[in-house]
């Protein structure tokens, strides 16, 4: 069987690692060291992790989070996550096919550790959450010294961060924008290493908030459960993907975007040829071309507004490469038996309604949902009703750029210290509006403009949409472009000054995020000017003398054009600067080169209808009840959740209603039923289900009895 | 949502565990009922914090007669109603581990055979028979009583409000009780935030807060809210079906009990000691890890699971641990449904039942027995041997 591991990346370096044999159903694969259960198992072409007890229906990844419980497997007869579990030598494996069976598995007395190793560690701040938010509040509290511990659930630091292949927007200065995500959480962390008063716990989950104020852990480096109780928390744990009822949308092969990402870009595994992107917000549209540089399809992107939510330079980036970017659609249906093979979607009007006689089917194998994120917020909220005294930061406070989070951990940071004592200025109102900058959703887009292009070398800025951003500003050796350092969102201007020109050092074009300033160069010849355009692919596919196909901004193709050089520059590795000889009246508007052609509409029209799907639009994935049966209570009159949880058991399963409470509500809104008259679930701990053996302190084999 | 009936035979302070079912009887004997309830839905309070066991085998004879009733109202709901109650006919077994134990669980199985309950004491290898996976380890036998069993609290409060409705009773939720009307030695109303209310019969079936509402009447009653912790696993296949408890003190905790759902997930709860006051619902972080080591201590196969949810609810305790039902002298018109000490859920149909022959004065000699034992008057300085 093949593997479906990437072995080259135009961005990500791909480490040796080594490998390990498990079985899985008894039959002997490979897996790497270190990695995931789930991630091991796609590599070999495995996505049906079991079939769920009540229906049977197949079951797979779907958030790789730790969130939403769907990829349950049995380890040695044990169930686990296999998004969180990492693969041993020899493990031994076996789907989780209805109800595990535990009847067999080793049953001697246990002997614990004593009680007194259970006390409870007193803590002046906690921070729950070792991305953007939660690191940048470590390093502002270390930096004063502030005892603080820091827990996140994975092995490495980073969040989100280590998922993102493309250079950050924000401020160069305050949030290392230019830089690519995962190369700023190797920053951070370095930065933290520093302070000593920073106390870090990899792969610790934090599962509970009680009642006397203490946080229950789980060390899974040590398999021990700890009990910390904190002064101050700051629950810095980002999102978690929202959901989308739709029928067959718990098929395998259908994932949260932030899941895909976590596979190929932190796992290197590549769980899909043709993909189908389900919302175009920034997530989206990123996730789209993280997976272009992965070397897979993206058959085609739908949004149900009339424009994509996110970056319009996100958007061109896909556009460039021929995907089919489709507005104003809904997801009808996944459809495939046991792996999802096409959806069908269909044009809706101004009120979202699907118009009949629309649908089309699109042929995929993996389908990304990438509409929106709710804040991780049950430690917020449990925080708040026990009293402790809490902090939020980045998306578990607003869910906004990690540009924004960074920030906004900064000033919780600060402001946790001078909660505690310390002597430290108040935050500075100018961080505050700095912080509602980067917060900020993108303006309209303007026209492009046709103002300075009388000049030898000259960059274009391609980017017309007012967005939080200021590398290109920060980088010109000769200060030529301005971009207003009191709002960063106004777009950048190129001024050329009397004294100083335009080198073409091109470093502009390097840095910039959404890979929208070429650089056009009259220097050498008037009528077929140089012009210089990023490129985030492998060098292997673009050689000096090729004549590849320039686009406008809009991924329109303006010809083939002779490449004349191929380099990157020091300073910005990995995105390569193609300068090619462009005809002087089309310089100004190539954009982008096309590498490869995405989309072959004939492959995707060509597959058939494999039947009815029997799935239905799953609202709560853990205990499988459908949108329908939600409605039908709705329609009957229910207006407390907590009848709906008694009535059908939803937000009553494995994640504890952190994908379908917000569903539900949705429902209630969709029904004309005002929030205010809905009565909430209570939310409780353990937030994160936990094993048996560690909350009691199961003694480790040869520890001390 | 407020009924512009203002007049009713009974008004029910409540809709939990006990108010309820008590709601259902009544209407359908041909009373008209009103349930007044300070949260939106039934069993909002303590009921659904319940974990669901339902048993006759107790040491006081007046909770052998509730407990038998109501166990007959779980166990033929279905077929009569057609509601799934989750009610499953798993029984009860008190292991035990230690010399005191068997001396004592012997005395009282021998007593409860003698007043007509199933239950009868296991040696150690039947015992075995029965719970599989139990740690054999140190154990010497148990009872097994099974005709005892289980069932939803929430699903259970939402049929009996189903069929409650369809019988003509009338539910005020979001609705809170601020007073009594009172004529001489005779309550006649209920003042609410919303309205006031007349009836010949008023119920406080309060639990955890029935103290304070008792109070508004100028009746205080010994209810002190307390509250117990539990878990729920995440499912696994059949592995057993009695509710397991286990009379052993461990620290922090006097009995600890657990059982199989249904739905294949393992519930557990234990008594803490010392108590813990208040009605506050949020689990302790104490609770975890001791609750956890009972239960593996107890059935070791259970480390390879993980838990899912811990919680807390209330137990209106009075002082001898058993409930306080009935009229109070001096005030004509006013019930007690109060002090169900832990067990409103599995007594609650049969003190419904019991109070709808008291207010249509139909009490046989089993119901006034159990009115006498259980009543206002009584002085509460016995302890029930099975709390």
């Amino acid at each position: 069987m093949p593997l479906n591991r990437i072995e080259s990346h135009p961005i990500l370096p791909i480490p040796e690692k080594e490998t390990l044999e498990f079985t899985w159903q008894g039959q002997k694969l490979t897996a790497k060291k270190d990695e995931t259960i789930a991630s091991a198992l796609i590599a070999n072409g495995i996505d049906i992790f079991g079939h769920h007890p009540k229906d049977g229906s197949p079951l797979g990844l779907f958030c790789a989070n730790g969130q939403c419980s769907q990829c349950l497997v049995l380890l040695e007869g044990r169930p686990v996550k296999a998004c969180m579990t990492p693969v041993r030598a020899a493990a031994s494996i076996c789907p989780a096919d209805g109800l595990p069976d535990i009847s067999r598995l080793p049953a001697d007395p246990i002997s614990f550790i004593a009680e007194a190793t259970q006390e409870v560690k007193d803590v002046p701040v906690l921070i729950i959450g070792g991305g953007p938010a939660g690191l940048s509040a470590a390093l502002e509290l270390g930096q004063l010294g502030v005892q603080t511990l820091l827990v996140d659930d994975k092995s490495r630091l980073g969040g989100k961060l280590v998922l993102q292949t493309h250079r950050f927007f924000g401020s160069s200065h305050a949030v290392h924008a230019g830089t690519r995500g995962i190369d700023i959480a190797g920053k951070l962390a370095d930065e933290l290493t520093q302070y000593p008063s920073v106390e870090v716990g990899l792969n610790t989950t934090a599962v509970a908030l009680y009642e006397d104020q203490v946080v229950g852990l789980w060390d899974a480096n040590e398999d021990r459960y700890l009990t910390v109780r904190p002064q101050v928390l700051l629950v810095a744990t980002g999102a978690r993907e929202r959901s989308l009822p739709f029928k067959g949308n718990t098929l395998p092969g259908i994932y949260g975007a932030g899941a895909f990402q976590t596979l190929v870009n932190r796992d290197l595994v590549r769980p899909a040829k043709d993909l189908f992107i389900v919302g175009g917000g920034n997530v989206g549209l990123i996730a789209g071309y993280h997976a272009l540089q992965a070397g897979i399809n993206v058959v085609g992107l739908m949004e149900a507004m009339p424009q994509c939510g996110g970056y319009k330079v996100h958007e061109d980036k896909l556009a460039r490469f021929n995907v089919p970017i489709l507005t104003s659609h809904t997801i009808l249906e996944a459809k495939g038996k046991d792996h999802v093979s096409s959806v069908v979607i269909a044009k809706v009007d101004e009120r979202f309604k699907p118009i009949p006689g629309t649908e089309s089917e699109v042929a995929c194998d993996c389908v990304l949902i990438a509409v929106g994120l709710n804040p991780v917020d049950e430690f917020l909220f449990k925080a708040q009703e026990v009293g402790l005294p809490v902090y939020a930061a980045g998306d578990a406070a607003e869910i906004a750029e990690a540009s924004a989070a960074m920030f906004s951990g900064k000033i919780k940071g600060r402001e946790i210290a001078r909660h505690l004592g310390w002597d430290t200025p108040e935050t500075p109102k100018d961080w505050l509006t700095f912080e509602s900058i980067l917060k900020s959703r993108p303006g309209d887009v303007l026209g492009l403009d046709e103002g300075l292009r009388s000049g030898k070398a000259f960059p274009i800025m391609h980017c017309r949409q007012e967005i939080p951003c200021d590398p290109c500003a920060s980088v010109c050796p000769k200060d030529l472009i301005r971009i207003d350092p009191q709002d960063i969102r106004h777009l950048p201007e190129f001024c050329e000054l009397d004294d100083k020109n335009c080198i073409a050092c091109e470093r502009c074009v390097a840095v910039c995020p959404g890979l929208a300033i070429t650089l056009v160069d009259f220097r050498r010849n008037q009528a077929e000017p140089f012009v210089s355009i990023p490129l985030e692919f492998s060098p292997d596919l673009i050689q000096v003398g090729d004549r590849v196909p320039v686009t406008d901004v809009d991924g329109q193709v303006l010809g083939r054009f002779p490449v004349d050089r191929v380099r990157s520059l020091r300073e910005f590795s990995r995105t390569l600067i193609v300068r090619v000889k462009v005809p002087a009246e089309l310089a100004t508007h190539a954009a982008g080169i096309q590498i490869i052609s995405a989309w072959e509409p004939s492959a995707a029209e060509s597959d058939h209808f494999l039947g009815e799907t029997p799935q239905e639009n799953i609202v709560c994935r853990c205990e499988h009840i459908s949108a329908d049966e939600i409605r039908a209570l709705v329609r009957a009159g229910v207006r407390d959740i907590n009848q709906i949880k008694a009535e059908t058991k939803a937000t009553m399963g494995a994640c504890g209603g952190k994908t379908c409470l917000s569903l539900i509500k949705k429902i209630f809104r969709e029904e004309g039923v005002p929030l205010e008259a809905v009565t909430d679930p209570p939310v409780r701990p353990v937030f994160v289900e936990t094993p048996l053996s560690i909350l009691a302190g199961k003694a480790q084999e040869g520890s001390e009895k | 949502m407020t009924s512009p009936q203002s007049n009713f035979d009974v008004i029910i302070i409540g809709a939990g565990s006990v108010g309820v079912p008590t709601a259902y009887f009544m209407a359908r004997a041909g009373l008209s009922v009103l349930v007044i309830e300070q949260l939106p839905s039934v069993g909002q309070a303590s009921n659904k914090h319940a974990i669901g066991g339902i048993r006759a085998t107790h040491s006081d004879p007046a909770k052998i007669h509730l407990g038998n009733r109501s166990l007959a109202v779980f166990a033929n709901w279905q077929a009569r109603h057609g509601d799934d109650l989750e009610w499953r006919q798993g029984g009860y077994s008190f292991v035990a581990y230690t010399d005191e134990h068997v001396q004592s669980l012997k005395d009282l199985t021998a007593w409860q055979v003698e007043h007509g309950l199933n239950i009868s004491w296991l040696e150690r290898a039947v015992m075995l028979e029965i719970l599989p996976q139990l740690n054999p380890a140190g154990l010497r036998g148990g009872t097994f009583s099974p005709e005892d069993g289980s069932a939803s609290p929430l699903k259970s409060a939402f049929a009996f409000h189903l069929r409650a409705v369809e019988a003509g009773a009338v539910f005020h939720f979001n609705e809170a009780v601020t007073g009594f009307i009172k004529h001489g030695d005779r309550l006649t109303g209920v003042v609410t935030d919303r309205g006031r209310y007349s009836a010949s019969t008023i119920i406080n079936a309060a639990g955890g807060w029935a103290r304070p509402i008792s109070q508004l009447a100028g009746v205080d009653i010994p209810v002190e809210p307390d509250s117990h912790e539990a878990a729920i696993t995440e499912p696994v296949q059949r592995l057993f079906h009695p509710m397991v408890v286990d009379m052993r003190a461990r620290p922090g905790s006097t009995n600890f009990y657990f059982y199989q759902h249904p739905t294949g997930k393992i519930i557990f709860c234990m008594t803490p000691d010392p108590p813990i006051l208040g009605t506050h619902t949020i689990a302790s972080s104490d609770f975890l890890p001791r609750a956890s080591r009972r239960l593996l201590e107890l059935m070791p196969v259970l480390q390879h699971i993980r838990v899912r949810r811990v919680w807390r609810g209330t137990y209106p305790m009075t002082p001898d641990g058993s409930p306080i039902l009935g009229e109070v002298p001096g005030l004509e018109g006013y019930l007690l449904a109060t002090g169900m000490c832990g067990q409103g859920f599995m007594l609650g149909p049969g003190v419904g039942q019991l109070l709808t022959a008291l207010v249509l004065n139909h009490l046989d000699n089993q119901d006034k027995i159990i009115l006498e034992k259980l009543s206002y008057s009584r002085s509460f300085d016995s302890v029930e041997v099975l709390k």
